[in-house]
């Protein structure tokens, strides 16, 4: 038989389990342009709907006359918050615990709002009559500064202001102003204020993390189709959490949860642009209803960028504190956070400003406290986190400066003042002063590796003698050596404080075998790119001994995958993952039972060998898990229900919290602004590696993203509030000749309470990199007196930085 | 970005093309590659009921070398001139530029013609074109006429091409000496923050004839005659390059925009254009 002559070796590696870097399933799809986006959705009878979109930030609508538009041909109606208001759907709830127009109900608040929405048999029709919609405004007063807001008549929701003038309490408690948000605090304000105040060393830095966008190939968009003969909704879209939309659908419309269906077919990347729910798909499930025909929606470029989910727009200022020796003692961070016209932020409920409160990094900082303000302004909602966790990016980037900062400010080294206040690897579980109960890590080793890998002494020494040649006249080129060390906080999360709008963040796998020893496993969360229908089977095989390829990964259609979170802040592989294994589990040990019966053994007298329960003490008498299937549906075997199927729902008992230690080394052309990234070393340790090739592919788009940040990708904005960079000629989305050569690398920490010991990896280095990228080019900047200056850091501000250091002199 | 109705139209011969725009006036424009006038229809931002397809049209792709001078048919792309070894080997500064517009797939469809044509100052021919001193080809109701491209170029978008004429030739003199098209631009695909185009020749050490033209530094390409006869007779030493730096800087006009403030413009400006006579100098 050929089982008794293979190898264990050879067995497990037929298995394509964890640890295998197994070419990803869904590529030959995506590379054959096989995939199958929303947009390549096209039903009978389907109609087109587009948006009517404010050129104006801050306007009073006085009048829409739909008139000229519906003449049309083609163009069948086009809806106004006039028409939604009747189904009370003409404001919507945010993800944040505010409300939303769907439509413009009497003034707009940001350039491209949506005004009305026109339904026509095809696109074209629909641009045609979008021209024809007469919208006739009248300015108000614009502010795109939230310090300014904060101190301004003018009112920017008349709906949060009650008649007497009184500020009701928001979503998150009292407000000061009629245009603030909330205040969130963690940490203890007066101890980190005595702190600080005693220090004997305190660096301060304010800064501005700008306002940019996730940008995925793919834009936002949707198909909602009413069948008005059975009452059912099925609503196909571009969703990172398909279960979510469907709930709240059925929340604000009214629709029974059992008749609506939300399928997320193929996504081209998300990076949480695609969490949040948008009027688009509002106006095409009401358009579909009115109809009685299928209605899709898609955004353009333009609308994309200028309208669905920002990210980042935090403004900064922190206060750091250390003794002479370097170590900190204290931490004192505010933010004044931009949120745009309407508070839609996607972070779990009880975190209005994500987890921002992991600012204190990856260091032992014994005393802290972090005040958030959220504000309103005339831009586009939003505040979604770019592929990262909940604002994690910010914090990151927050307390990798300001060690930047301090390590100026005691004239010391950088990497030696991130070594000496490093969390020590005895002092896991540790807890931060911030709240956050760190599960694992090992700094250290990882930061010598890094250190010693770039030869970083070296590298010191080179910048010095550059610096040298500089000032000689000898060289026009600074070198920069950016350091950042990372500490992520993702897989939310445990169901005790986090949840979305109440929905508990859990997640789930349902496996089914097959009775010839496939499978097919549903999960709650949705792919947008990652490659989970490759490394969700790589966990099954290890788990339940069938080989990946012989198993079907399936998510994103609400009729038929258990009920899950979805996708975005790396939370797949920690929760949906460590389902995956339980779920696994249970079929193990169903499986265990009828081997036991087949070999005619007690359940304790076999043991699970990579593919097949072996008898203990006599591997030769086994059944494999083929074998056992098979047995499961088509022998009936006493006191055990026929088939092998199992389902978990994982509610994770705390957050993981990947890591990592990145090295950017960049010359940059002091005359032009222009910087060239000569070389970036990447250590990740995101626990144990399920497959080492995607965790590269990863690593490599996440520092993509990160370098787009931190050298030029925003959304910046006009003192009107006009968009300045909507479109993809001014908005930086890197090309292959603008990316370096990653180098790669890792140490292993296995997260101690997760069933394999996953992390997650996907948004890591994204939150690594922008502060190495930063950092590069701000620490070339440092022997000639640079502090601190903002991202991004394009061609024009590095020229500027050198020129205000007197460089062009 | 969706454009408006629009009547297309692929005439197969310069006649059909003459009669349309006569018929229509300023409500038609041809298209060569369509890559600058499409996306402005999609944004709306041009309105075209009328659009000629000039792909039907034989006789524009031809690149032709002759002993003294060069032809490029309106309809060559910016690919073909990247691949015609005999073009590179005698004005290799085509190349040079062709390698810098867009990216492989804009080239391949980006037209010479439609790039010196459209009138876009941050096209990168136009301005080479004026250091290359060419002169396109008109054809219009009346026959043909040439204009010179330093005599070209009027405001943005604005050129001496009349609403009812074609342009369907560049000629260029055969350049001689030392050459370089120098680019700063934020990344592959976007316009120039700054560019030069440097040709220049030597007569033992001494420059003999210089050329210098800078692109999307002003509404128009710029022609600077000073900066280029401030390297005239010397020996593209420091004084050299600073007063054509600075002859240069009297003659552009950049405005602010998303790739910088003015004052950075002129700095970058100035950068680029030390640079590219270096480089020219250098392999003249």
């Amino acid at each position: 038989m050929k089982d008794e002559i293979e190898s264990r070796d050879d067995r497990v590696a037929n298995l394509k389990g964890m640890g295998c870097s197994r070419k990803r399933v869904e590529d030959a799809r995506f590379t054959q342009g096989k995939g199958n986006y929303v947009d390549d959705l096209k039903l009978d009878g389907m109609l087109f709907g587009d948006f009517v979109r404010s050129p104006y930030a801050h306007a009073r609508v006085v009048s829409i006359n739909t008139e000229e538009a519906l003449k049309v041909p083609g163009v069948l109606a086009v809806l106004t918050a006039a028409d939604l208001e009747p189904l009370g759907l003409h404001w919507m709830p945010t993800l944040a615990g505010d409300k939303q127009m769907v439509l413009a109900d009497g003034k707009v608040l940001f350039q491209g709002q949506e005004v009305a929405f026109v339904v026509a048999e095809d696109r074209y029709a629909a641009a045609d009559g979008i021209e024809l919609v007469e919208v006739e405004y009248d300015e108000l007063p614009v502010i795109v500064d939230p310090f300014e807001s904060l101190k301004s008549d003018v009112v920017l929701r008349e709906d949060l202001v009650a008649e007497d003038g009184g500020l009701p309490d928001g979503a998150h408690g009292p407000r000061k102003h009629h245009n603030h948000i909330f205040t969130w605090e963690a940490g203890d304000k007066e101890p980190t204020e005595q702190v600080l105040a005693e220090a004997d060393v305190v660096a301060t830095e304010t800064m501005y993390y700008h306002r940019t966008h996730p940008c995925p190939l793919e834009t936002c968009g949707c198909v909602a189709s009413m069948d008005k003969v059975n009452g059912k909704l099925t609503l196909w879209g571009t969703f990172q959490a398909p279960h979510a939309i469907r709930t709240v659908v059925s929340l604000i419309s009214g629709i029974e949860e059992h008749n609506i269906r939300v399928i997320s077919p193929d996504i081209g990347g998300g990076f949480g642009n695609k969490v949040g729910a948008y009027p688009g798909y509002v106006c095409s499930v009401v358009a579909s209803i009115v109809t009685g025909k299928p209605v899709k929606w898609i955004e353009d470029r333009m609308d994309n960028l200028m309208t669905t989910a920002f990210a980042r727009d935090y403004h900064m200022t922190g206060r750091i504190s250390a003794t002479k020796e370097g170590k900190i003692t204290g931490l004192h961070c505010h933010v004044t956070a931009d949120h745009g016209g309407f508070d839609a932020c996607a972070d779990p409920t009880k975190f209005p400003a994500g987890f921002m409160n992991i600012c204190t990094g990856s260091y032992d900082i014994p005393t802290a406290y972090l005040e958030v303000d959220g504000v309103y302004t005339n831009k586009a909602p939003g505040g979604v986190s770019y592929r990262c966790s909940f604002r994690v990016t910010e914090a990151v980037y927050f307390i990798e400066r300001m060690i930047e900062v301090l390590a100026i400010e005691l004239n010391m080294d950088a990497a030696e003042l991130r070594r000496i206040n490093f969390i020590k690897k005895e002092q896991f579980p540790y807890t931060a002063a911030l709240g956050w109960e760190y599960d694992s890590g090992d700094y250290h080793t990882a930061w010598d590796k890094a250190l010693k890998t770039v030869d970083y002494d070296g590298l010191r020494a080179e910048q010095a003698q550059r610096v040298e040649d500089f000032k000689a006249g000898k060289t026009r080129k600074l070198m920069g050596i950016g350091l950042s060390f990372f500490t992520e906080i993702v897989g939310a999360g445990p169901v005790k404080n986090c949840d979305i709008l109440g929905l508990g963040m859990f997640d789930s796998c349902e496996i089914r075998i097959h009775p010839t020893g496939s499978a097919i496993a549903r999960l709650g969360t949705i792919s947008q790119g990652q490659g989970h229908a490759t490394t969700f089977a790589q966990i099954l095989a290890s788990e339940i001994g069938l080989p990946a390829d012989s198993i079907t990964i399936e998510e994103g259609d609400t009729d038929t995958a258990p009920y899950g979170l979805g996708t975005y802040g790396s939370r797949s592989t920690p929760v949906a993952g460590a389902a995956t294994a339980m779920a696994g589990r249970k079929i193990r040990a169903k499986a265990q039972m009828i081997a036991a019966y087949l070999l005619e053994v007690h359940d304790n007298d076999v043991e699970f060998d990579v593919d097949r329960f072996v008898v203990k003490g006599a591997p030769e008498r086994f059944k494999t898990m083929k074998d056992i299937a098979f047995a499961a549906y088509n022998q009936a075997i006493p006191g055990i229900e026929p088939g092998l199927e199992a389902v978990s729902y994982y509610d994770p008992p705390n957050m993981t919290y990947p890591f990592g230690a990145y090295v950017c080394v960049m010359d940059i052309d002091v005359d032009t602004g222009v910087p060239e990234i000569r070389r970036f070393y990447a250590l990740d340790d995101c626990g144990t590696r399920i497959n080492p090739m995607i965790i590269e592919g990863q690593v490599h788009g996440g520092l993509t993203e990160a370098l787009a940040v931190a050298l030029g990708q925003e959304i910046a904005y006009d003192d009107m509030g006009n968009v300045k960079t909507g479109t993809l000629m001014d908005f930086f989305l890197p090309t292959a000749w603008e990316v370096p050569n990653y180098e790669t690398d890792f140490t292993v920490t296995p997260s101690p309470h997760h069933p394999i010991g996953a992390k997650g990896v996907g948004e890591s280095p994204h939150v690594g990199g922008v502060p190495c990228f930063s950092n590069a080019v701000q620490d070339a900047f440092r022997p000639f007196g640079n502090r601190h200056t903002n991202m991004p850091h394009d061609h024009w501000r590095i020229w500027q930085t050198a020129n205000k250091l007197g460089l062009h002199d | 970005m969706i454009p408006a109705a629009f009547e297309y139209y692929r005439p197969s011969d310069m006649a059909g093309v003459i009669a349309l725009l006569e018929e229509h006036g300023d409500d038609a424009r041809v298209m060569a590659g369509g890559h600058s006038l499409i996306p402005m229809m999609k944004l709306r931002m041009a309105d075209v009921p009328h659009l000629i397809d000039l792909q039907g049209l034989s006789g524009l792709s031809d690149i032709t070398v002759d002993t003294d001078s060069i032809r490029i048919g309106a309809l060559v792309t910016q690919t073909d001139i990247i691949r015609h070894e005999g073009l590179a080997a005698v004005a290799p500064i085509l190349r040079e530029t062709a390698l810098q517009i867009a990216d492989p797939q804009v080239r391949n469809m980006g037209t010479v013609g439609g790039n010196v044509a459209n009138g876009d100052p941050g096209n990168d021919m136009p301005g080479l074109m004026q250091c290359l001193n060419a002169s396109f080809t008109l054809v219009g109701p009346d026959g043909e006429r040439d204009v010179a491209a330093r005599a070209f170029y009027e405001a943005a978008y604005m050129t001496a091409r009349e609403d009812d004429e074609v342009l369907t030739t560049v000629s260029i003199p055969l350049p001689e000496g030392g050459y370089a098209y120098e680019k700063q631009k934020r990344k592959i695909g976007d316009y120039a923050t700054a560019a030069a185009a440097v040709q220049i020749t030597k007569t033992g050490e001494i420059c003999a004839a210089a050329s210098i033209a800078m692109t999307n530094l002003s509404d128009t390409p710029v022609f600077s005659e000073a900066a280029s006869m401030a390297l005239v007779g010397t020996s593209i030493d420091g004084t050299a390059l600073s007063a054509a730096v600075s002859a240069m800087l009297g003659d552009i006009d950049p405005t602010e925009d998303n790739r910088g403030p003015v004052a950075f413009k002129n700095h970058v400006a100035g950068v680029i254009l030390r640079r590219a006579i270096e480089r020219a100098w250098s392999r003249a």
